[in-house]
């Protein structure tokens, strides 16, 4: 680490830094290793959602019945008129502002200021919670009261049922993991541990997960529920 | 420097975390605007790529701190989603066909 610390300041940036951070026999990429591998294991989700929205696309093109129309389906009777999507609206900026809150605690983690990073840790937290409490409020209509199946429903294409519970599931899920993964880490920032440890570097790390939950909404807003 | 900094970890001005917040709401009220005025055909879906690309490019960037990191970091992260494309264009043409074998064998 700390060899490593010492070439490194001094490699060459660009195509050539490339190159020699790769071919030297030593660490290729000069961040703390679990930095590193959240970055990777990131990259494999990446493609898991992908595989996803890619399924999704294709039903959606091979489908010879209408596809239910999205800004209608999600659309919330608010003061007797219709207002398209805004429930989702409402979840795309809630999950942005709970990005930017974590964005904060990881600078505060690096100022180590401890109460700072675990308040916005939980103001995190809590905004993920409260999305996903929006997400159980949609499924339940859209059960309930639309009538919507994986296997079909009332508006149009079957798939769509399969395509929305499937990808706003694993979403869903996601939030829910990160929910409880900013809980434990927000209360080891609080007890100190990584004051003992003199490392912040797992408060990045989860925002990293953190930031990918929100990345992801940014795909599934623009191509499932927009277009 | 740049490396320096990568070492003892991310520590940028609270403000910049600030700006990007301010757009990405921006820009979401943007793409939620497209559907609420109902543009459609290609300027629709021209519009809500573009905000959905600078979206997460502002996220990976700024928040997830991308843009400080090593080349080669970026390249091992950034490059391999580039085979999807590949993915998405094989199972579009495979969608097109499904489609049109449907349209032949169901709807005679």
């Amino acid at each position: 680490m700390t060899n490593n610390m010492a070439d490194s300041v001094s490699a060459p940036s660009g195509l050539r830094g490339v190159a020699s951070d790769w071919s030297a026999d030593k660490q290729a990429f000069p961040v703390p290793w679990g930095k590193a591998m959240m970055w990777i294991f990131l990259l494999s989700d990446t493609f898991i959602f992908s595989c996803f929205l890619t399924g999704y696309m294709n039903v959606r093109i091979s489908t010879t019945v209408p596809w239910p129309n999205p800004s209608e389906v999600f659309a919330l009777r608010i003061g007797g008129q219709d207002v398209p999507l805004i429930l989702i609206a409402i979840m795309t900026f809630i999950l942005i502002t709970s990005s930017g809150t974590m964005a904060m605690a990881v600078n505060f983690g690096y100022r180590r200021d401890r109460a700072k990073t675990t308040a916005l840790m939980l103001a995190t937290a809590a905004l993920g919670a409260s999305f996903v409490g929006m997400q159980a409020f949609e499924w339940t209509k859209l059960i309930v009261e639309e009538g919507v199946r994986p296997w079909g429903n009332p508006m149009g294409a079957a798939q769509f049922g399969s395509s929305f519970f499937m990808i706003t599931g694993f979403h869903g899920g996601h939030v829910t993991a990160g929910v409880i993964y900013l809980c434990i880490v927000a209360r080891k920032v609080w007890r100190g541990d990584y004051e003992r440890k003199g490392s912040y570097e797992i408060v990045e790390i989860a925002g990293l997960y953190w930031h990918f939950v929100d990345l992801v909404w940014v795909f599934i807003f623009a191509l499932f529920y927009l277009w | 420097m740049e490396h320096a900094q990568a070492q003892q970890g991310q520590q940028h001005p609270i403000a910049i975390y600030l700006w990007i917040w301010v757009l990405l709401f921006v820009l979401s009220t943007m793409s939620y605007l497209v559907d609420y005025f109902h543009v459609h055909g290609y300027l629709r879906w021209f519009l809500i790529i573009l905000f959905m690309l600078l979206k997460a490019g502002f996220i990976v960037a700024i928040f997830m701190h991308m843009a400080w990191e090593r080349l080669a970091l970026k390249f091992a992260i950034l490059v391999p989603p580039l085979c999807l494309l590949v993915l998405v264009g094989l199972m579009a043409i495979e969608g097109d066909y499904t489609f049109l074998t449907r349209l032949a064998s169901f709807l005679k």
